[in-house]
């Protein structure tokens, strides 16, 4: 398929990468654009100039601090998550994103494209939000650091603004998580999902329910306790081909209760 | 930066597929799969639905399997990429030959992603099992042949036994 005429650039940088998204109104940053491609081929998007990030290595690898502490690079493929010693610092991470889609997507989709969409079908953001993901954003006026829970604002829209970037993701150390979906084929697109983690506090989140990750915080794991919870969180989510909105709201039900139960089953374990 | 900054334009791109490096004026907004087979004139690898889901685009790029219409051709500049063209020298390679020893196709139109994607797959695991092979072409829709076969063809191409 044709795409609408397009500029280029593959800056090395993120420096030069945000003074090239501020210089160009309708500047958009290409990840993986295992998204932004298609949503481009279908003219849903049309930036009038294309910044490739693939060129930044500053964005990519995932460093483990000598507190345990991971710093993830935006940049960082599916596939490389997945393989990172690093990363079991937090194993639910390649849990999940071996979860995503196939082999190709992964190879090239990355964990900022993931997150950075707000796609609300998405993986990452209700994990973000469940496990308290910290979002570093780097803009013209520098650097901010937002969490996960006000990092996601509503479908295809976070807190990164036009002429900013997602920088680094910073996740704590930790076993006590879940996740479960109801997916279209087995990695499909989730048509309902939920992370849980149960680092202090449960929390579960819900994905495609709402616009953006729905977090609830239910008394215990006790399935019960998990719906009352979901219940009373009254989602309303969309109806599409692949489930009403009721199927939608009941399935939510059924994943946060099995999320919320593998994260503690771990915390004890 | 490197050539091709600012918008609009043609770049000039430098890509070597199949061990033979290939200069080319491209467009940004040109997908990957249309340099391999419309400037390239490589077309083993197919377009299936153009959405990133039939996996018959895959190639290897950078020694990483892709959906070739999910990159743009000028993202290749300085890659080496690998498409079905590669395999065989003359003759099908083993696992070509196993694909037709085990019927692991009918009209061929997934063929060369699904060709990519085991030859991906068996570089980083030599002997997977009938479910590491499932994952590994979890990516390539076949509308003719239920699979099985092709998971039989890519487990025996990996010289393990299969039931016939």
């Amino acid at each position: 398929m044709l795409l609408s005429e397009v500029g280029y650039a593959r800056p090395h940088t993120t420096d030069e990468a945000l003074g090239l998204l501020g210089e160009h109104e309708g500047a958009r940053p290409l990840a993986g654009g295992q998204t932004l491609i298609n949503v481009m081929k279908a003219r849903a998007a049309a930036p009038d100039v294309l910044v490739d990030l693939n060129g930044i290595a500053e964005l990519k690898g995932i460093e483990l601090g000598s507190d345990g502490t991971l710093a993830i690079g935006p940049m960082t493929t599916a596939s490389e998550l997945i393989a990172s010693q690093e990363a079991r610092a937090r194993p639910i991470l390649a849990e999940v994103c071996s979860q995503i889609a196939d082999v190709q997507v992964r190879n090239r989709g990355t964990i900022g494209g993931n997150i950075c969409s707000s796609d609300p079908t998405n993986h990452l953001p209700p994990l973000m939000v469940a496990i308290g993901a910290q979002m570093t954003i780097a803009g013209p006026s520098g650097e901010r650091t937002v969490s996960a829970d006000e990092f996601f604002l509503g479908v295809y829209m976070t807190a990164v603004g036009p002429s900013e970037l997602l920088t680094k993701v910073t996740v704590l150390p930790g076993r006590s998580d879940g996740f479960s979906s109801v997916a279209v084929g087995r990695d499909g697109t989730c048509i309902v999902n939920a992370a849980a983690s149960a680092n202090g506090g449960l929390r579960v989140v819900l994905g495609c329910v709402g616009a953006v990750p729905e977090l609830v915080r239910p008394d215990s794991a006790d399935p019960d306790a998990v719906r009352s919870a979901v219940q009373a969180a009254a989602v309303n989510p969309p109806s599409d081909v692949h489930g009403s909105s009721d199927y939608r709201r009941a399935l939510a039900e059924v994943v946060a209760v099995r999320a919320a139960k593998q994260a503690i089953e771990r915390a004890e374990g | 930066m490197e050539a091709g900054a600012g918008p609009a334009g043609m770049s000039r791109i430098t890509v070597e597929v199949n061990g033979t490096r290939y200069e080319r004026d491209v467009e940004p907004r040109r997908l990957l799969i249309h340099l391999i087979r419309d400037d390239l004139d490589l077309t083993g690898s197919h377009v299936g639905c153009d959405t990133g889901n039939c996996g018959a685009c895959s190639v290897i790029f950078d020694a990483t399997l892709v959906k070739s219409c999910m990159l743009l051709a000028v993202q290749a500049d300085g890659a080496s990429i690998e498409t079905v063209e590669g395999l065989g020298d003359g003759e099908l390679s083993p696992l070509q030959q196993a694909f037709s020893d085990h019927h692991a196709l009918q009209c061929g139109y997934c063929t060369p992603g699904m060709l990519m994607s085991a030859t991906a797959l068996l570089r980083e695991n030599p002997r997977p099992s009938d479910e590491e092979i499932a994952r590994g072409i979890q990516g390539n829709i076949c509308r003719c042949t239920g699979y099985w076969n092709i998971v039989k063809a890519i487990k025996a191409a990996s010289g393990q036994e299969v039931d016939e």
